[in-house]
């Protein structure tokens, strides 16, 4: 198990005093200046060599992604954007930094904005977290007042302006230039990539959209050294991790382990192990709703990293981990995210606008066995028009909890549709 | 994607109070010159909030011309994100979450709940004007469910007693204070933390708030 010398959110649960006062005390903003008098490139460079994989679900290495950006500042100002439009059904941990750990995640935006010569950031959080979004705003006008951002912040010489902009209702705003587009003021509809936002961003500037947890670590990882970060977890799967564990657990919780921990021992030592045992797990969705889910006899042995998971199909997404056990009637849970999926699709690509409502009404009816079994590979064909076909991953992200369900459960969608046909017959009969 | 409802009786006019004509000047005043547009949703979420939580035409027509937007990309916006109510709705402003994270924890419990109480069901409203319901998707507070998110804030943790008791202290005009209804402490194990012990404070003095 991770050692709390290692944990970077100390504050996770709000033991603590959010305000700045007590985030100095637990080492924040403590070296800020002198890291801000390395070069921006050291920094990128840094955070390269520390191995940090994009927190938001993509898994992207953060060092590489702010090296796209411009090497010099020209005619057009450079913009930080942090995604803190936590939406990912079982996700919740970037909430706890909004609203226990603020000064990570500004400190971090001052640092990254700096590394990328960002004249701003701008901080985009779901319209929902109101509560959040007001102590996030009190911990920025406490470093504004403190001098650790605006004008010469602290005392660096560097200028960076950060600002809170609350969403309103729209897992789609959490893809980055849906996102982009609801901050200029529009619908939230994804632009073709590319251009990527690094080239053509924000107000048609060059951007880089990063997840809470990303930004918020960076400041640690220069403190302590990107080969401290490097040492935790394994190779391309480095550094601490925020999981959240929700479902059929004795204790839901929010943690910060080891990327790479066991999924049972996580769920074991963590969230009080799975309702009735570990024997009684059917099933975890382990990085949101988005990857496919996996069986217990993968769960026995798998470990929580991006390329763990990879392999066997699925993916670490947001390190939200859903736990479903034996009394789950899983078609039904794979069903409520693929209504999840056709009420969220933003309605601009054809196969994911009708593709994910097609998908929903098939699904329904899989749950109640009012199918054809010849339906299973249709509905399999269709996840595999709609995955790759449009704009943005949401079409993906549509196809992949059926494909998994299909993949890992498929005995029992064909039985549940038997059982309904004999049962109908049986009825007839009568 | 769906279809829109507007509020059958519409007022007239419709302008932001002196005070909040001044917070408009001001988060305009976040974006670049030229970018006022990025102000949209704020400048929506203000009208909603000075009008009972619900968004008359008229007020997406006062924030398109301050904007100066056309008024049918204010409504596109108003139309798009679902925090936006187009007609009226209850005083306490239920949304339940029931994506798949609380329904496995039983949001099914809290719309049963809500039904028996009020009688009303997804999108309905009590007589009174003291509730209306909407079932909606993931909340982001997954490890805290079901949640039920009652006008700006959440309650969560919920089961079919404690969501009744919820609704008895609202009809009392006595919310409780936000969070757990089965008083734990955030989003840490109802057992005890597991992790950060030893740097646990003696006194359980949480200055949170």
């Amino acid at each position: 198990m991770l050692d709390d010398r290692d944990r970077i959110f100390t504050n996770l649960y709000g033991w603590f005093d959010w305000g700045l006062d007590a985030a100095r005390g637990r080492g924040d903003w403590s070296t800020t200046r002198e890291i801000l008098s390395q070069s921006p490139e050291d920094i990128v460079e840094k955070v390269k060599a520390s191995g940090l994989r994009g927190r938001g679900g993509a898994g992207f290495p953060t060092g590489l992604k702010w090296s796209f950006m411009p090497r010099e500042v020209g005619e057009k100002p450079h913009y930080l954007i942090v995604n803190a439009d936590e939406s990912e059904p079982g996700t919740c941990k970037d909430r706890e930094i909004l609203r226990n750990d603020p000064h990570k995640l500004i400190e971090g935006c001052v640092i990254a904005g700096y590394a990328m010569r960002a004249s701003a950031a701008y901080i985009y959080i779901r319209g929902e977290f109101v509560s959040e979004a007001r102590r996030l705003q009190a911990a920025i006008d406490q470093a504004y007042e403190a001098g650790l951002v605006g004008r010469n912040a602290c005392a660096s010489g560097y200028d960076i302006d950060i600002i809170l902009h609350r969403g309103a209702g729209a897992y789609i705003c959490g893809e980055e230039t849906a996102l982009l587009e609801s901050l200029e003021g529009k619908k939230g509809q994804p632009r073709l990539k590319p251009p990527f936002p690094a080239a053509v961003g924000l107000y048609g500037c060059p951007s880089t959209v990063n997840n809470v947890e990303s930004i918020a670590v960076v400041p640690e990882i220069l403190r302590r050294g990107p080969e401290w970060f490097a040492g935790l977890g394994r190779e391309r799967n480095t550094g601490t991790k925020l999981f959240c564990i929700s479902g059929h657990v004795n204790n839901p919780c929010n943690v910060e382990e080891e990327m790479g921990i066991p999924l049972r021992e996580l769920i074991d030592r963590h969230a009080g192990g799975v309702i009735g045992g570990w024997d009684n797990l059917l099933a975890v969705i382990p990085g949101g709703s988005s990857v496919r889910c996996i069986p217990k006899s993968i769960c026995d042995n798998i470990l929580m990293d991006f390329d763990s998971l990879m392999a066997v199909r699925s993916g670490l997404g947001t390190a939200a981990v859903i736990v479903m056990n034996r009394e789950t009637d899983i078609i039904r849970a794979i069903a409520r995210l693929s209504y999840f999926y056709k009420h969220e699709s933003c309605g601009q690509c054809t196969p994911c606008r009708e593709g994910s409502g097609w998908m929903w009404r098939v699904m329904e009816r899989l749950v109640t066995g009012d199918a054809e079994p010849e339906e299973i590979d249709v509905l399999e064909q269709v996840t595999r028009q709609v995955e790759g076909h449009t704009i943005c991953a949401l079409g993906d992200a549509a196809a992949w909890p059926i494909q998994g369900l299909l993949a890992h459960f498929r005995d029992e969608v064909e039985d549940r549709i038997r059982r309904r046909k004999s049962a109908t017959s049986v009825e007839a009969a009568d | 994607m769906s279809g829109h409802e507007f509020a059958e009786e519409q007022p007239a006019n419709w302008e932001f109070t002196p005070e909040n004509a001044a917070r408009v000047d001001e988060i305009i005043a976040r974006y670049p010159p030229g970018r006022q547009a990025s102000a949209v949703i704020p400048l929506l979420d203000l009208a909603q909030r000075q009008n009972d939580n619900w968004l008359p035409l008229k007020a997406v027509e006062t924030v398109a011309e301050r904007l100066d937007m056309p008024p049918i990309r204010v409504l596109e916006v108003a139309t798009f994100y679902t925090m936006f109510n187009l007609k009226p709705v209850g005083r306490y402003y239920l949304q339940a979450c029931t994506t798949t994270p609380c329904w496995l924890r039983g949001s099914d419990q809290v719309m049963r709940c809500i039904r028996d109480r009020l009688g009303i069901g997804n999108h309905g409203s009590t007589g009174d004007g003291m509730f209306s319901l909407l079932e909606v998707e993931c909340l982001g507070a997954c490890v805290n469910a079901p949640i039920l998110q009652v006008n700006d804030d959440y309650y969560e943790d919920l089961d079919y007693e404690s969501t009744g008791e919820l609704l008895d202290a609202l009809r009392r005009g006595e919310p409780p204070p936000p969070g757990s209804m089965a008083g734990r402490n955030l989003s840490e194990s109802s057992a005890g933390a597991t992790t950060l012990t030893s740097l646990r404070p003696a006194s359980p003095g949480r200055e949170g708030g």
